[in-house]
């Protein structure tokens, strides 16, 4: 609390980044986890929470005449606009939020004070939601080729890798250690997938030591062993992720490249996946890009190409191809590399795993793929996506591009993936909100040391509570799995701008109606058919019966009474289906409607210079009203789509902490 | 002249075709008056049937005495025949680029054409300017049917019956076409019910270089105004290429003379640029070889999706004018037949949710295209792979289609047909065998008399069996206007029509033919219950006497 210096701020504007003469006026408020903007007036009433641990950067602009412009960045690409009247309310917001937006310990973080009404054991419940076991074993190890080496249980070999790790049974510890100490940071080759239809794997590892001539025996038995460990093959690839002049440049410093003539039987493959510092770059320009206001189009365009974004998307969707089609077609192992083994090893291993194994194209098996190849194997979250005050040059968008990929992936094959693209975007936002433990932290060994399992919650069981959310209505199960290997297409034009992470806040920007919305709004409506149907069914079979029962008991009785109305009984029935026509499909069911907020479909500004006359009396629902409380009733019929609100309202308020 | 003259080889064996993502075929080649057709002489592969109006142009190349034949055609696919023997091959490709060619209109094969379906509506009769006009007449009696171009003598370009303001006469209308280019004098083009604001059209004004007026063409303008309010002319020109067309006698409104309308340039290209971005981005679309920032910038340098851009964002403002700002508003180019028949189309389909039906959608076509006088024949003569000088072929309908397709994109519920029936219509626009988009304008097609001698495209697409392919599953009728996004963002590459032939929709076609099975299944569903639920309250009903008897 004591870095807050003006915990509420009156009569600051919230301006509307589509329009800037979109207004709200209100209150800011600072708290200890979230700057609040709750608007005035009762009818347009708005409230907008930022977590602020989702804070890029914090700017001030130069004094305009309504008073104080001050920027916020969010990570999840949300923008912010507010003018504050007093220059030293601007200030001190300024200087609380750039030192609440950078933490200095992992203490600060939201995750720590975030605290939902669960009892202990639940919360630890929550941790044991993912078992990385049961996925080695849903790959089918251990088996006679595979097995866990304790060799890491304490992180003693390699301290940003696992405890458990999978190596080929006939490697003995001491190749291991020998392997481990020559490779970058220890971290020596094991296995990420295994294929159980042809023993094929991709294994991964750090850059070896090798200089300009250095050698291992222990690392060349390694690589043989993984090689053996395929009974089927002859061979095997060895990837370097990076472009060959980079890997190059590291054999001065020591480090490099496999010799082919060192180790037997290896193809050598380079791959030009750009470094961390490329991509950061790269990315900067494509948020200024899709933040520019109202560009034509060949600023858009131009700007998307000198951003480069999509040329290094298609060299990684390039590289997990090339790989999954040496697993599933060559039935060959892959050894992967880049430097240190945790970014474009992690990004070319989880794609080629996704292309590979269908499993990792539903909800529960994209989670267990980012735990493993992400989490567990040492990505270092922490740093790329900057959770703490540091070196910025740590930050980069590496798991930011593998989401990219899958939404390609997903837009080429739209019946393949039971997620769908909110999926994504719900993992994004959280990986950078430290809402939730589980992107906490550089290593496994970090998070243990930290207990995080003890002090944050998980996000993995809160994704699937919600699942509804992030189904897709197209996703064909039975056809999924015998498809097996995708195949997705290159041709630059395949690469697209992926608007809905991109430019997610600026609601404008987006189709008015989703098809994807549409869909599930039918299939849940379907659902609800089905259990009527079956209610239906179920109380004319009694109906029948008892009337059965009655008609049997009384026959007697009304023997001759039965002649007069069972001749109006069946007439009706032979009425019904036109009846049923006038009467019931009248009316198609009525589902297709626009959501209360789509109906406030936003307005052309084509009238920059002409102030709005019309408005006000138009009472209809397609005025111009503003986007704010639109965006809150979306989020309503969404509840997990979080962020513009409290990411999780209704679990926590803010002052908790 | 006898089309067999300018066939010299009705017929060559061993003809390999190559499409990309389809099997080669291999069979006969076989020439007639108005097709190329292969055949493989078996039942299980497709045989190629392809109009030569469909070809756009052609490429031959020899190695050895193998031919090859690269045909390109104007709906944009680009196919391969390789031809055993030169003499064969060369004769195979003059006849195809003389019958492509045909410069008579009457040849061409709508006029051979003879329907396999029985006729149940006519379509020449479905769209008839007096029905449009009674729908009128509910709303309004500010107008009338004014038959003063009857014989086409006043106007060329226009039909024979204009809708004009009820107090305008006949003589004033004459006064005015005299003041329009090509006498194109203001028309209605809509009338937006919601608030009895119109929409018009025309061509530009003769003001020439020393400021002519007509003093019956304000009137006329005028003559839609409702006391004291203003109206917006919109000039789909720079004011600096309206400025330059005074030197060549025409102009645009001089505020002074038109003092109640308020004039808003927004600049829309012209045909001829029109062309070259057209071809520029479908060499890009082609180009197999490209990376990835070759591809981005040769799309950024068509400016395809900057044409997009501008004409949606003048038909939005056109609608927003109409329906934010209660005026009424005048569109005009230069000569009214091509930008402004794309804004005040498009200004309709957001403003209006008739015209998002199938029927209405065809109405609109047919009032604002086929009527209107937007000179199909010229434009859509050649397509992006001519290589020759352009005459007139500009894209200007295609970019009429891909605006509303983007309209489409954006609201996916609000309209009952789907992209299919978009690309059905640029297919039939530049090649048919339908008589609909022939001609320039309505006198031409009389001249020509295509409704007794050609069959209307209306008369196949409204039978039931067609229709079923363009029907949206999503569709939910709504009465809303729809604001459609123009930002760069929001604006796609229209695969559909540019990507088409070198991509497999294989995935595609899945996903679509799930969401039309999820939208069955549950309408299925919605009427057994429904059915069931009848019964059940009949029984419950009949049987409660029999409880208590």
């Amino acid at each position: 609390m004591e870095h807050i210096r003006m915990p509420k701020v009156e009569n600051v504007r919230l301006v509307d980044r589509s329009s800037s003469r979109r207004i709200k006026v209100g209150t800011l408020y600072l708290t200890a986890t979230h700057t609040i903007f709750v608007g005035k007036g009762s009818e347009d009433r708005c409230e907008l929470w930022v977590l602020h641990s989702l804070v890029c950067n914090v700017v001030k602009h130069k004094a305009s005449q309504s008073g104080y412009p001050l920027l916020i960045h969010c990570k999840n690409f949300q923008v912010m606009q507010f003018i504050i009247s007093q220059e030293s309310d601007c200030h001190n917001v300024y200087i609380s939020l750039s030192r609440l937006s950078r933490p200095e310990k992992y203490e600060e973080l939201y995750c720590f004070s975030f605290n939902p009404n669960v009892d202990k054991a639940e919360r630890e419940h929550s941790w044991d939601f993912l078992d990385l076991k049961a996925e080695y074993s849903r790959m089918g190890l251990p088996n006679k080729l595979w097995h866990v080496t304790p060799i890491n249980r304490e992180y003693r070999v390699c301290d940003t890798y696992p405890a458990d790790l999978f190596v080929p049974q006939s490697v003995t510890l001491p190749v291991i250690i020998g392997s481990s100490k020559f490779r970058s940071r220890g971290r020596f080759p094991t296995l990420s997938y295994y294929c159980k239809e042809n023993h094929a794997t991709i294994c991964r590892s750090s850059q070896p030591l090798s200089g300009f001539s250095a050698r291992c025996l222990e690392d060349e038995q390694m690589l043989q062993a993984i090689m053996k460990s395929n009974p089927g093959s002859r061979f095997m690839y060895v990837v370097d992720t990076r472009p060959k002049l980079n890997a190059m440049a590291n054999r001065a410093a020591g480090k490099g490249y496999e010799n082919e003539d060192n180790y037997c039987n290896i193809k050598f493959q380079f791959i030009g996946i750009e470094n961390i510092h490329v991509m950061r770059n790269s990315q900067q320009k494509l948020i200024e890009v899709s933040a520019l206001r109202s560009p034509s189009m060949g600023e858009f365009l131009m700007g998307l190409e000198n951003s480069d974004w999509l040329r290094h998307i298609k060299s990684i969707m390039e590289a997990g191809i090339f790989i999954s089609k040496a697993v599933a077609e060559e039935g060959v192992n892959v050894l992967v590399h880049c430097s240190d083994g945790w970014d474009r090893t992690a990004q070319v291993c989880s794609v080629a795993s996704v292309l590979l194994d269908p499993y990792y194209r539903t909800l529960k098996g994209l989670m267990v793929l980012i735990e493993k190849d992400w989490v567990s194997f040492g990505h270092k979250f922490s740093h790329r996506c900057g959770h703490l005050d540091g070196e910025a040059k740590e930050v980069s968008p590496v798991i930011d591009q593998f989401l990219d990929c899958l939404w390609q992936l997903m837009e080429q094959f739209p019946c393949y993936f039971e997620y769908n693209e909110k999926f994504l975007i719900n993992i994004h936002n959280h990986i950078y909100s430290c809402h939730y433990g589980n992107f906490i932290c550089n290593s496994q060994k970090e998070r243990k040391d930290l207990c995080i399992k003890e002090k944050t919650h998980s996000i993995w069981p809160h994704l699937w509570e919600n699942k509804l959310d992030f189904m897709n209505p197209l996703f064909k199960p039975d056809q999924s799995q015998n498809q097996g290997l995708l195949r997705p297409r290159t041709a630059p034009y395949c690469f697209k701008y992926w608007r809905r992470l991109y430019n997610r806040f600026d609601r404008e920007l987006h189709p008015r109606q989703s098809e994807l919305d549409c869909l599930m709004t039918v299939k849940e409506e379907t659902q609800q058919l089905e259990e009527d149907l079956a209610l239906c069914e179920q109380k004319l079979a009694v109906l029948d019966k008892e009337r059965a029962k009655t008609l049997y008991m009384q026959k007697g009785v009304l023997e001759s009474k039965q002649a007069l109305w069972s001749l109006p009984l069946d007439t009706s029935l032979a009425n019904t289906p036109q009846d049923y026509i006038g009467g019931f499909i009248g009316g198609a069911p009525n589902v297709f409607t626009l959501q209360q907020g789509e109906r406030e479909s936003a307005e052309l500004c084509l009238f920059g210079d002409k102030p709005k006359s019309s408005d006000a009396d138009n009472s209809d629902q397609e005025s111009g009203v503003a986007d704010f409380s639109s965006h809150s009733s979306g989020e309503e019929s969404l509840p997990s789509e979080d962020s513009v609100k409290d990411p999780d309202s209704d679990e926590t308020g803010p002052n908790r902490a | 002249m006898e089309f067999a003259e300018l066939i010299k080889t009705p017929r060559v064996d061993g003809v390999v075709l190559h499409r990309p993502f389809m099997p080669t075929v291999e069979g006969t080649l076989c020439l007639t008056g108005h097709h190329l057709i292969l055949s493989s002489r078996q039942d299980t592969t497709e045989e190629l049937w392809l109009l030569h109006a469909n070809i756009d142009s052609t490429e031959k190349r020899f190695v050895g005495s193998l031919g090859t034949i690269i045909v390109k055609c104007k709906d944009l696919r680009v196919i391969q025949l390789d031809i055993p023997g030169m003499e064969e091959c060369l004769n195979i490709a003059s006849s195809i680029e003389a019958l492509s060619t045909l410069d008579s209109v009457s040849l061409m094969y709508p006029f051979f054409y003879r329907p396999l379906f029985e006729v149940i509506e006519d379509g020449w009769q479905s769209f008839v300017p007096e029905e449009s006009f009674k729908d009128l007449e509910s709303m309004t009696d500010e107008w009338r049917l004014s038959e003063v171009n009857k014989d086409f003598s006043l106007c060329p370009s226009y039909p024979s019956l204009l809708t004009v303001p009820k107090d305008i006469d006949d003589e004033s209308l004459c006064k005015a076409a005299s003041f329009r280019h090509g006498g194109r004098f203001p028309v209605l083009s809509y009338y937006h019910k919601k608030n009895a604001m119109v929409m018009m059209r025309a061509a530009q004004p003769l003001t020439g270089t020393n400021g002519r007026r007509c003093k019956e063409d304000e009137k006329l303008i005028n003559a839609t105004l409702c006391a004291g309010k203003r109206g917006y002319i919109i000039d789909t020109r720079t004011i600096a290429v309206a400025q330059q067309a005074k030197a060549r006698g025409g102009g645009f409104e001089q505020e002074a003379n038109y003092p109640q309308w308020r004039r808003i340039h927004k600049a829309i290209e012209r045909s001829n640029v029109l062309q070259d971005s057209l071809i520029k981005l479908v060499e890009a679309c082609n180009d197999q070889s490209h990376s990835m920032d070759r591809w981005l910038s040769k799309l950024e340098a068509s400016n395809w999706q900057s044409n997009v851009k501008e004409i949606l964002t003048t038909a939005c403002l056109a609608a927003q004018c109409i329906d934010r700002e209660g005026a009424s508003v005048l569109v005009h180019g230069t000569e009214g037949t091509d930008s402004t028949l794309q804004v005040t189309s498009l200004a309709q389909i957001i403003l209006d949710p008739a015209c998002r039906t199938i029927r209405g959608f065809e109405a609109l076509i047919e009032r604002e295209w086929l009527q209107a006088g937007h000179p199909f024949q010229q434009r859509c003569a050649q397509s992006a792979y001519s290589n020759g000088k352009p005459r007139s072929e500009a894209p200007v309908f295609l970019l009429f289609l891909d605006c509303v397709w983007q309209i489409l994109r954006q609201f996916p519920c609000s309209f009952q047909f789907n992209e299919n029936l978009l690309i059905m219509l640029f297919e039939h626009a530049y090649a048919s065998q339908f008589g609909t988009f022939l001609g320039n304008c309505v006198a031409e097609r009389g001249k020509l008399q295509l409704s007794q001698k050609t069959v209307s495209l209306w008369s196949w697409v409204n039978r039931p069996q067609e229709l079923e392919r363009f029907l949206n599953p999503l569709y939910e009728p709504n009465n809303l206007v729809i604001w459609p996004s123009v930002a760069p963002q929001s604006l796609l590459l229209w695969e559909g029509v540019f990507l088409r032939w070198n991509r497999s929709t294989k995935c595609l076609d899945e996903a679509y033919q799930e969401m039309v099975h999820i939208i069955e299944y549950n309408k299925e569903l919605q009427n057994k219950v429904n059915s069931l639920r009848r019964q059940l309250a009949q029984l419950e009903t009949e049987d409660s006497p029999l409880q208590t008897p």
